[in-house]
């Protein structure tokens, strides 16, 4: 065997200074490598092609905890969730061919929602690379699209380098999922163990520089604006810039919104928070895009359910934007200036140089048309009158006993954006949501996934009938690893929000949205989960209560009124301002 | 609408398997079609070259230009238009040796800077290098003769501008 004396330069759980390596396994340096970039839980699902390194997995797993999920998808959603709460990498691993696909769905996921992860796929030996041998699959070729990076180690001795370029990628800069996948050979041969963390990738800029005439710039249109207005997104969290958000619309006073995935960089009931933009956000923040006369986003990217028809959006006004990623500058929306770099620097660049503002007036223009929305749609919602129960009413029985305080993870559909319109969020990173792709099932997983990010946390998912059946094997993912996750589900006996659509536009003709559901109490209680059903509106606060209350996973299934529809709503195509109130 | 014109992008990047895929998805995902591409070394010692033509509007070759920065292994992506390169394609013809002493195809020969490969019993190849409307002219010409095989090149181009793209390297090397 090789002995070769070699220093570590990370501490890999002894003594930090020199460690003499000896010769190990590649499967044997995955696990070591996870460990020097302080990964402790991953997510995952055995099969042949993987099984070296799950040998590794058993031997580490004091160390190293693997939660087996019932499907791939599970595994991915679930490191998913995990990074979104904690801001770390999350870990998913699987087998090849099917284990590997299986992941696809939830590593585009992770790249359109912006979301480190670090995949980790067996793959048959080299010698068959291209020989269709059993579950191969060209992973590498069907991830690339939907990855930030990928790559095939088909050698033992890549595995410390390719991990670590892998943990540097997934998260820094604008942070993605990478996928690595290991050869079976890769995973018996041996390696001369050492691993140094990557800083630096030479193609590669992770965050690009600011330029502090731009930010002079920036701050002189703010001082000069009338009726400026910020949008803000997931990049304020992600560059953990929420302090130096705040601060800046404090002393500017401007009223700001939130993309969907921006939720929570900024307490909902904050007086300068005038809620959600977009297809389903609220009234002022949509129409009043039109009439502000300084549009600044930050960290966001303008994706087309915020902007609803470009040809009609924010024409009035000048646009800066704030961004990390030098790619999404004009890509949909022209900016007046641009500010590249990491959102923390800028944003704290950028507040000596603006003045106090007052926008007295401007902010009364936000509350004129949310006393509108609220007579005309929020107290329907929070206070109905009709006879069956609605989904706003279950996040406002939610609100009154979490206070705000829980992290909510949201699947996709009508409950979902019932869940980000309605939910109070009073700390960052605590709303876990399928933005960009909209994936359906995404939520049973991403919730465990969190509540094992942040286990002192409350975690609450609200699901639908529709996507709770997509991923509802997970409950044995709950069962196995006893987590208290929340679980309620908002039943509609439909697909509601393509129902939705049908009633709007498609006449009512309710094409395969009817949903004949199972009895999901009996189903939770399976799995050994404690379950309630509610219908009754006399019930519901005091099973939301039991629910929270609970030290254990809980299951709640609420029935809702079949029909209900979210409003406001911005039809495809239409503009902000035309955004409909019924 | 903005008038779409041909547009040269050239791209240097590490040298990798994987980036020809990466790179053709992100035309692929937006419907543009490749009129042509080479990939080679480039200048730079381990940095390869590809270079794409591709007809779009400016707009939207900035943004395609961004989206192929953004991939980890390009070190940077440049994009030209006609005038601002000096481009080149080279054709192979292989012909028939019968007509090798034809009158037209000497006289051809002379014109324009096309040289014989190869003669052989049966046939003779013929290379010539210049603008496409070159070879095209060329390929009408020969065609009567019974072209036994034809192919051409991808474009290749050098830019008249500058590429910052050796500082680069040294500045993060
Ligand atoms: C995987 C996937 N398939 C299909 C869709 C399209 N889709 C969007 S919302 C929706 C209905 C969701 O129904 P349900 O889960 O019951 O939630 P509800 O809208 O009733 O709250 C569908 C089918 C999707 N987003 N994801």
């Amino acid at each position: 065997m090789n002995t070769q004396t070699q220093t570590v330069p990370i501490d890999i759980g002894k003594k930090p200074s020199s460690i003499k390596t000896e010769s190990i396994s590649g499967a044997e340096a995955v696990i070591k490598c996870l460990l020097a970039e302080g990964v402790d839980l991953l997510y995952g699902y055995p099969g042949g092609a993987i099984m070296p390194i799950y040998d590794e997995l058993y031997k580490f797993q004091d160390k190293l905890h693997h939660v087996l999920t019932r499907h791939e998808q599970g595994a991915a959603h679930a490191a998913q969730g995990y990074a979104r709460v904690t801001g770390r990498v999350g870990v998913a691993m699987a087998t090849s061919g099917p284990g590997a696909t299986n992941l696809v769905t939830g590593i585009a996921d992770a790249q359109i929602d912006s979301t480190p992860m670090v995949c980790i796929t067996g793959q048959v030996a080299s010698h068959l690379l291209g020989s269709d041998a059993f579950q191969e699959t060209d992973i590498i070729g069907i991830s690339t699209p939907v990855t930030k990076w990928n790559y095939q180690i088909t050698k033992a001795s890549e595995i410390p380098e390719i991990m670590a370029k892998a943990f540097y990628l997934a998260r820094s800069g604008r942070p993605g999922p990478v996928l690595i996948d290991i050869t079976k050979d890769a995973q018996f041969g041996e390696v001369d163990f050492s691993y140094k963390k990557c800083e630096n990738v030479r193609s590669y800029k992770a965050v690009p520089e600011f330029n502090i005439d731009k930010i002079k710039e920036v701050a002189e249109l703010i001082n000069n604006a009338k009726k400026p207005f910020i949008v803000f997104g997931q990049g304020v969290i992600l560059g953990q810039a929420e302090k130096e958000f705040k601060a800046f619309i404090e002393k500017a006073d401007i009223p700001s919104a939130s993309t969907l995935l921006g939720l929570s960089a900024l307490e909902s009931k904050h007086r300068l928070n005038v809620g959600l933009v977009g297809m389903h956000g609220h009234y002022a923040p949509n129409k009043l895009t039109n009439e502000c006369d300084l549009l600044i986003a930050i960290g966001m990217r303008f994706d087309d359910r915020v902007t609803g028809n470009l040809e009609t959006y924010a024409k009035q006004a000048k646009v800066i934007h704030f961004e990390i990623d030098p790619s999404e500058i004009d890509k949909n929306v022209k900016t007046d200036v641009a500010v590249l770099g990491d959102v923390k620097e800028t944003l704290s660049e950028i507040l000596s140089l603006v003045t106090i503002g007052n926008h007295k007036e401007w902010l009364q223009e936000f509350q004129k048309l949310y006393d509108i929305e609220l007579e005309k749609v929020i107290n329907d919602q929070l206070n109905p009158t009709k006879k069956g129960l609605t989904m706003g009413e279950v996040l406002g029985g939610i609100n009154k006993e979490t206070k705000g305080d829980a992290v909510i993870v949201s699947d996709v559909g009508q409950h979902q954006m019932f869940a980000c319109r309605y939910a109070d969020f009073i700390k960052t990173r605590s709303n876990v949501t399928s933005g960009g792709l909209g994936t359906m099932g995404f939520a049973l997983p991403a919730a465990i996934g969190a509540k094992m990010g942040v286990p002192d946390r409350e975690v609450i998912a609200i699901i639908g009938d529709g996507g709770y059946q997509m991923t509802i094997q997970e409950l044995g993912t709950i069962l196995q690893t006893d987590i208290a996750v929340k679980i309620v589900v908002l039943n509609n006996s439909f697909l509601g929000m393509v129902r939705q659509w049908q009633e709007l536009f498609f006449d009512r003709r309710y094409a395969s949205t009817v949903m004949k559901n199972p009895d999901f109490v009996k189903i939770a209680e399976g799995y050994g989960i404690e379950a309630t059903s509610v219908s009754k509106r006399e019930d519901l606060a005091n099973a939301i209560k039991t629910m929270v209350a609970s030290e254990n996973s809980y299951f709640l299934e609420v029935v809702i009124e079949q029909e209900d529809n979210v409003f406001p709503m911005i039809p495809t195509g239409a503009s902000v301002s035309d955004v409909r109130l019924s | 609408m903005e008038e779409k014109q041909i547009y040269t992008i050239s791209i240097y990047t590490e040298n990798n398997v994987g980036i020809l895929n990466r790179l053709s998805a992100i035309f692929l995902k937006r419907h543009i079609n490749i009129e042509s591409m080479t990939v080679s070394k480039s200048e730079i010692d381990n940095v390869h070259r590809f270079t794409f033509v591709v007809k779009l509007s400016e707009t939207r070759a900035r943004k395609i230009i961004g989206q192929l920065e953004k991939q980890i292994e390009v070190i940077r992506a440049f994009y030209h238009t006609e005038d601002e390169i000096i481009y080149q394609e080279t054709a192979l013809f292989k012909v028939s040796t019968e007509h090798l002493y034809d009158e037209e195809i000497q006289g051809r020969l002379k014109f324009r800077r096309a040289n014989i490969v190869t003669i052989t019993e049966h046939f003779f190849v013929l290379e010539a290098s210049g603008l496409k409307e070159d070879i095209d002219r060329l390929y009408n010409k020969l065609k009567p003769y019974g072209l036994m095989q034809f192919v051409r090149s991808g474009r290749i181009a050098i830019t008249r501008p500058k590429m910052a793209i050796s500082e680069l390297l040294q500045e993060i090397n």
